[in-house]
């Protein structure tokens, strides 16, 4: 395990491959969650840590499900692994970060359904990554998010004052300049570390 | 409610894609061939009827406060199954798909419709919506595909048609790939769901217009 390793993984997983503007990962949450800049940006930090937890305990299980060869059971287990860690997260930052807590608000629950967690710990599973590389990936990966989330919601902030025909309202609109920030990402692809 | 209404719900006023705006991961990820668009269409179609039979018959049963989670776990089961199967009998499709198929669990679709319809209606109803939804699901996802692939590639049906090479409408060289790329998925549902708002609203205001004359 190199350090050159994690790192091409890193910048994998935040530029060339990023969850949601490459992999399509997590557009519920991104769309929903991106009109204003701050919730924008708890939504990533919070997404950073349930991927990191998630990546941590879904590979211990996985330790457990492969020797019994009961693989069949894995998105079941990965699905119920994350909707206990986000439960448990949940009650943990009410009790110990209040602040935080109240800041992220509904947005916590939110994430069991984000197909950014349950698709990175799949991703750990299908491309053999060891516990060090799992946890790197999901760390980096809620970072990818973040840095995406966090663009868009300013890009979406000034969206407010631009002029569009009517039936781009809304959605539509959101999606253009999500595919444009995409066609920027696309610069991105081809970058290695050597 | 009946089922001439249900099928309108599900196919244009009640759109899961281009009304309710649920599900998009899929829609943007894998239409990029009709074969991937018509096996993930299918795919989450039964699993939708599935999990709505099965909860809607459950639904007096569940306890409110651990409903979620409930459906959850009959979600997964149902996409477990549908995931093997796929791969013992369709692996090609089940390559291409690849994590996608496992993450029809987190499609908002499914949850969405299990809370919204199935948990509060009969079953016969819930099985109906549940097809609906999913063939509402499906058209945008074919939709999708051709205009992606035709624009992309310059082919239709790759997969599909003419011994999967797809019909050559013009050469690939002329093809924006672009549009195969990301930034090309999120431009066409942009559009695609442009266009059903203009045709919603203009529905709209011709009905006012209407009970404004009758007036």
């Amino acid at each position: 395990m190199s350090f050159t390793g994690i790192l091409s993984i890193a910048l994998g997983a935040i530029l060339v491959e990023n969850f949601i503007l490459v992999q399509f990962l997590g557009i519920c949450p991104f769309m929903g969650v991106s009109r204003k800049m701050d919730t924008a940006l708890g939504m990533g930090i919070a997404v950073i840590f349930v991927m990191a937890l998630a990546s941590i305990f879904c590979y211990l299980v996985n330790l457990i499900l492969v020797p019994l060869h009961l693989e069949f059971l894995q998105t079941l287990a990965f699905v119920l692994i994350i909707a206990s860690l986000v439960q448990f997260v949940e009650m943990f930052l009410q009790k110990a970060i209040p602040s935080l807590y109240e800041a992220l608000g509904i947005y916590l629950p939110l994430i069991t359904t984000n197909c950014a967690v349950l698709g990175v710990v799949l991703l750990n599973v299908q491309k053999n990554y060891s516990f060090i590389e799992s946890v790197v990936y999901g760390i980096t990966g809620g970072i990818g998010f973040l840095v995406a989330i966090v663009l868009f919601a300013s890009v979406r902030e000034r969206l407010e004052f631009a002029e569009y025909p009517k039936a781009f309202e809304g959605f539509p609109i959101a999606l253009v300049s999500a595919g444009l920030i995409a066609l920027a990402f696309m610069g991105f692809s081809g970058l290695r570390v050597w | 409610m009946n089922v001439k209404e249900q099928l309108k719900e599900g196919l244009v006023t009640k759109n899961p894609v281009l009304v309710q705006l649920l599900g998009m991961c899929s829609v943007l990820a894998i239409t990029t061939s009709l074969f991937n668009g018509i096996g993930m269409g299918i795919c989450v179609t039964v699993i939708l009827t599935c999990c709505n039979v099965v909860i809607s018959l459950l639904r007096k049963v569940i306890p409110q406060k651990i409903r979620i989670a409930a459906y959850v776990v009959i979600i997964a089961g149902f996409v477990t199954i549908v995931d093997l199967c796929v791969q013992a009998f369709l692996p090609a499709l089940s390559e291409s798909l690849g994590v996608f198929i496992p993450l029809i669990v987190v499609n908002c679709i499914i949850l969405g419709r299990a809370e919204a319809f199935a948990s509060r209606n009969t079953v016969g109803v819930s099985a109906l919506d549940g097809i609906f939804q999913g063939v509402g699901y499906t058209l945008v996802l074919i939709a999708m595909c051709i205009i992606r692939e035709l624009l992309g590639a310059g082919t239709f049906g790759a997969g599909l048609l003419n011994g999967g090479d797809g019909i050559r409408i013009f050469p690939a060289e002329y093809g924006a790939m672009l549009m195969i790329m990301p930034f090309g998925g999120f431009l066409t549902l942009g559009f695609l769901i442009a266009l059903m708002q203009h045709f919603l609203r203009r529905g709209k205001e011709k009905a006012e217009e209407k009970e404004r004359s009758v007036k």
